[in-house]
């Protein structure tokens, strides 16, 4: 072995013992105060408002400023169950047979401008999101359809009724757009927040320059006495990949949050040795594919299962993690959660079937059955984006390639690509992504509900069972009912209708400067963010 | 003179309007809008309210013209209005990006006519020498390199380079700082994308510089300065060059227009706040308004250093004469 792979395979083992919570000892070092901490981001945010927006640009440089009622336990990154308190006390068991959630809240936190934050300024947050006015848009009302109301019955008590128990409803209340806001600003203009950052998280806005870095410096009085142990943070607009991973070869930026190709990782521990550490983490983020129901042959069940079962996942995995973004084979489910399916339960379901020699003899059966012709010609829908969406593509084709079909791929960037699923809906077949923030299955999966609930389902078809299961597992607390009910809604989308197909799920290489600690990867980019255990080991 | 300037002038007001309508009118024909794209982009499930919301706040349920002539109203009085993307004023979001590609452009420019120059100069006097074919391949080369492909190679080289050095990879600064702030900082940034887009621009102005300057020796006057019994050095700079500007200082005007709104890659490479990169970042938005107030600055600069490069010719040539 020369040393170059020798660098290479010892901070890859450093990085995934880390990864893998194995690195007690390091994990147990002594926090350093100071320093300033650089990070690359490859957008800038629309604008500063959390409630309105719905990409991780806004989330890295903008989450650090902000105070949750309840967030993703950051020394826990990995467990997507781990929900603790950051403005409440203490996490609430619910009442009223699992409806009622009562939230007390931590004493003497303020905001930059030193005004209370109180229960007030909870429910001001909460109303906007849930139930905002007529002229307001709320990306993530949708997640709260359970919500009946949001009462205060004192400055440091908040209550959410719902209109059921739901377990769906403390992840949605810990997704990282939930920013606090101040009740007054809100009062004076509610879209005050899209052009403002006032905040009570543990750092404070010092400086943005349109296009080029947002900077923050430590609040002196964030309520978690001691953090953050950072002076400050800047973050560095950076659209080009190539240049984000130089800036950290470079030193420029000490890490880019989002997540790099294998390639990326591989050149970086070769160019730095120990001066670079990788986390690795499987990503609450998959490719779909959809075909279009709308038009024929794919609005016959045949043909959809035919596409499923030509598709080698297991192997897929194994050859596409080394150049691509993704590689964890899944169901419906995000992998590793509680709900998902286990790998037994998978290879029952079509296109996951162990023997892969027979699985795609009866894909040719199926479209022999269904007259598709050998060399049958349709076009798959696929963005502009090199990772994964144009590799993803290339294998699908290869793929389908095996069944004798023959398959072209037609490439958009991101605007067509989303009018031709939203508007013109003349597609074959195309790639969708779904990509999440908490892991919350229950509502996940509403991609895969009908049309015309579901409001990002692409397919066009309707289907009442899988509606029924859906409203079924969001309308009880009981994990066991719901994920008997999880498995058959997947026995129906992925096998029996084959209603819509994943490919794989996205996994996360986020390698680092070494001198970067108290950050853990966690499985997805939009989370742990607020960076207040981040410190520098200079 | 005068009555030249003021046709001039006026002539620009058509010229931008055409480049008004088809910026607005090409904008809409690709498919898709800055709502859908800032909803549903991330994939993640949204409310369909929200969509209909944020269409309705910018305006793209009105009628098209509706939407055009409020857009060219405002245009003409000065009133840019706001990003539909970041909500911000367009003119606070172009003034800190212009100062960036301004201050490019004027490096770049600086670095080409000192490469381009003296070495079209040598190249047209040493003709069919070494010298000749050293400066032609050294030009031909700059023209074939995409100054973005450079800018890479200047960065891993900056980067290898420094490594092996000194042990520490270095490379330039990925934010910019405002010369007056800091002046080390900001030509540590900025003089690598300067040498990588001057030097393809100095390549177009060597090749011109060149066979001007070889039309001109062959022309009378210089024979007869010859043989008048001047110093060659007399002749080709006070002769021959004069007259033999005036197809660069057109090359170098419309690079320099060029450079203002068009380092796009470059500008990506070195993260380069500019005008260049938020065409980039504004048409992927789909960000209508500040595309079309970019087009509309990037026309006037051209329209403008068109105007000024001929204003110049008479200067360089006084048997030009504008009536």
């Amino acid at each position: 072995m020369n040393s170059g792979l020798k660098t290479l395979a010892a901070s890859l083992a450093v990085g995934a013992a880390l990864s893998l919570g194995l690195g007690g000892a390091i994990a147990a070092e002594t926090p350093k105060k100071g320093g300033v901490l650089k990070f690359v981001v490859p957008a800038e945010p629309p604008s500063f408002d959390g409630h309105r927006e719905t990409t991780f640009a806004l989330v890295h440089p903008i989450a650090p400023f902000y105070s949750l009622l309840v967030k993703q336990n950051p020394q826990n990154s990995m467990d997507p169950t781990d929900i603790i308190c950051d403005l409440c006390t203490e996490m609430p068991k619910p009442t009223d047979g699992g409806k009622t959630y009562t939230f007390k809240l931590r004493k003497g936190v303020t905001f930059e401008d030193g005004a209370p934050l109180t229960a007030a300024d909870v429910k001001a947050t909460y109303d906007k999101i849930i139930f905002p006015p007529a002229d307001i848009s709320s990306a993530r009302k949708a997640y709260f359809v359970m919500v009946e109301s949001v009462e205060t019955p004192d400055d440091e008590t908040v209550v959410f009724k719902l209109k059921y128990p739901s377990s769906a409803f403390i992840p949605a209340l810990a997704m990282p757009f939930n920013f606090i806001y101040d009740d007054a600003k809100l009062a004076q203009d509610m879209h005050w927040y899209e052009k403002n950052i006032l905040g009570s998280g543990p750092f404070q806005k010092a400086e943005r320059q349109a296009g080029a870095f947002i900077k923050g410096t430590a609040n002196p009085n964030y309520y978690e006495k001691g953090k953050p142990y950072l002076d400050g943070f800047e973050a560095i607009f950076a659209k080009k990949e190539s240049l984000r991973v130089q800036a950290i070869r470079g030193d420029r930026a000490a890490i880019e949050f989002r997540g790099f190709p294998p390639q990326s990782r591989d050149d970086l521990v070769k160019a730095l040795g120990k001066d670079i550490t990788v986390q690795e983490s499987d990503w609450n983020c998959v490719l779909l594919i959809t075909p279009n129901h709308r038009k024929k042959p794919f609005d016959d069940v045949r043909v959809r299962r035919a596409l499923t079962l030509a598709v080698d996942r297991w192997g897929g995995s194994q050859y596409l993690s080394k150049i691509a973004i993704v590689k964890t084979v899944g169901g419906i489910v995000f992998p590793g959660h509680p709900l998902a399916a286990n790998k037994e339960e998978l290879q029952q379901l079509a296109g996951y079937w162990p023997d892969l020699a027979k699985s795609r003899a009866e894909a040719k059966r199926l479209l022999k059955e269904a007259g598709i012709p050998e060399g049958f010609k349709f076009v798959l829908n696929n963005r502009a984006v090199d990772q994964p969406y144009k590799i993803v593509g290339t294998w699908l084709i290869d793929q389908w390639k095996q069944i004798g079909l023959a398959v072209e791929q037609q490439v958009q960037p991101t605007g067509p690509f989303y009018d031709t699923l939203r508007k013109k809906q003349d597609f074959d077949v195309s790639i969708d992504f779904n990509c999440q923030s908490v892991v919350n299955p229950l509502l996940d999966v509403s991609k895969f509900i009908s049309e015309d609930t579901s409001g990002s389902q692409y397919g066009g078809y309707t289907n009442r069972e899988v509606d029924e299961l859906f409203n079924a597992m969001n309308q009880t607390d009981d994990q066991a009912a719901q994920r008997e009910k999880m498995r058959r809604m997947e026995k129906i989308v992925l096998d029996e209708e084959a209603l819509g197909f994943i490919t794989m799920w996205w996994y996360r290489i986020i390698p680092h400067r070494s001198y970067v600690k108290g950050w853990n990867v966690s499985p997805s980019h939009y989370l742990n963010q607020q960076l207040a255990d981040v410190w520098l080991d200079q | 003179m005068h009555q030249y300037i003021i046709k001039r002038i006026l002539m620009m007001i058509p010229t931008l309007f055409g480049a008004a309508v088809l910026v607005f009118f090409l904008m809409r024909a690709i498919p898709g809008d800055v709502c859908e794209l800032r909803l549903a982009g991330t994939g993640a499930t949204f409310d369909p309210d929200a969509l209909r919301i944020c269409q309705q706040e910018l305006g793209l349920n009105e009628p098209i013209f509706l939407q055009f002539f409020s857009w060219i109203g405002g245009f003409f009085v000065g009133d840019f209005g706001t990003s539909m993307w970041t909500n911000q004023p367009i003119v606070s979001e172009i003034s800190l990006r212009f100062q960036v590609s301004m201050q490019i452009a004027l490096m770049a420019t600086l670095v080409s006519i000192v490469i381009s120059i003296p070495m079209g100069i040598i190249s047209a006097v040493k003709r069919n020498t070494w010298v000749d074919y050293c400066v032609r391949g050294f030009s031909i080369a700059g023209i074939a390199m995409p100054s973005f492909w450079l800018g890479i190679l200047i960065i891993l080289g900056l980067l290898v380079g420094s490594q092996a050095l000194y042990g520490e990879p270095w490379m330039p600064p990925i934010n910019y700082v405002p010369i007056w702030v800091d002046p080390a900082e900001n030509l540590a940034m900025l003089i690598w994308p300067a040498l990588a887009t001057g030097y393809r621009y100095s390549a177009v102005a060597t090749r011109m510089t060149r066979s001007a300057m070889l039309e001109v020796l062959r022309e009378d006057y210089v024979r007869t300065a010859r043989a008048k019994g001047l110093v060659e050095s007399v002749i080709v700079n006070r002769h021959a060059l004069k007259n033999a500007l005036l197809p660069v200082v057109t090359v170098i005007g419309i690079e320099f227009a060029f450079l203002m709104g068009g380092l796009v890659v470059t500008e990506q490479v070195f993260n380069l706040n500019g005008l260049g990169k938020l065409f980039v970042e504004s048409v992927s938005n789909h960000d209508y308004t500040m595309t079309q107030a970019l087009v509309m600055l990037v026309a006037l600069i051209f329209v403008l250093t068109n105007f000024v490069v001929d204003l110049f010719y008479a200067w360089l040539d006084p048997r030009i004469r504008y009536s």
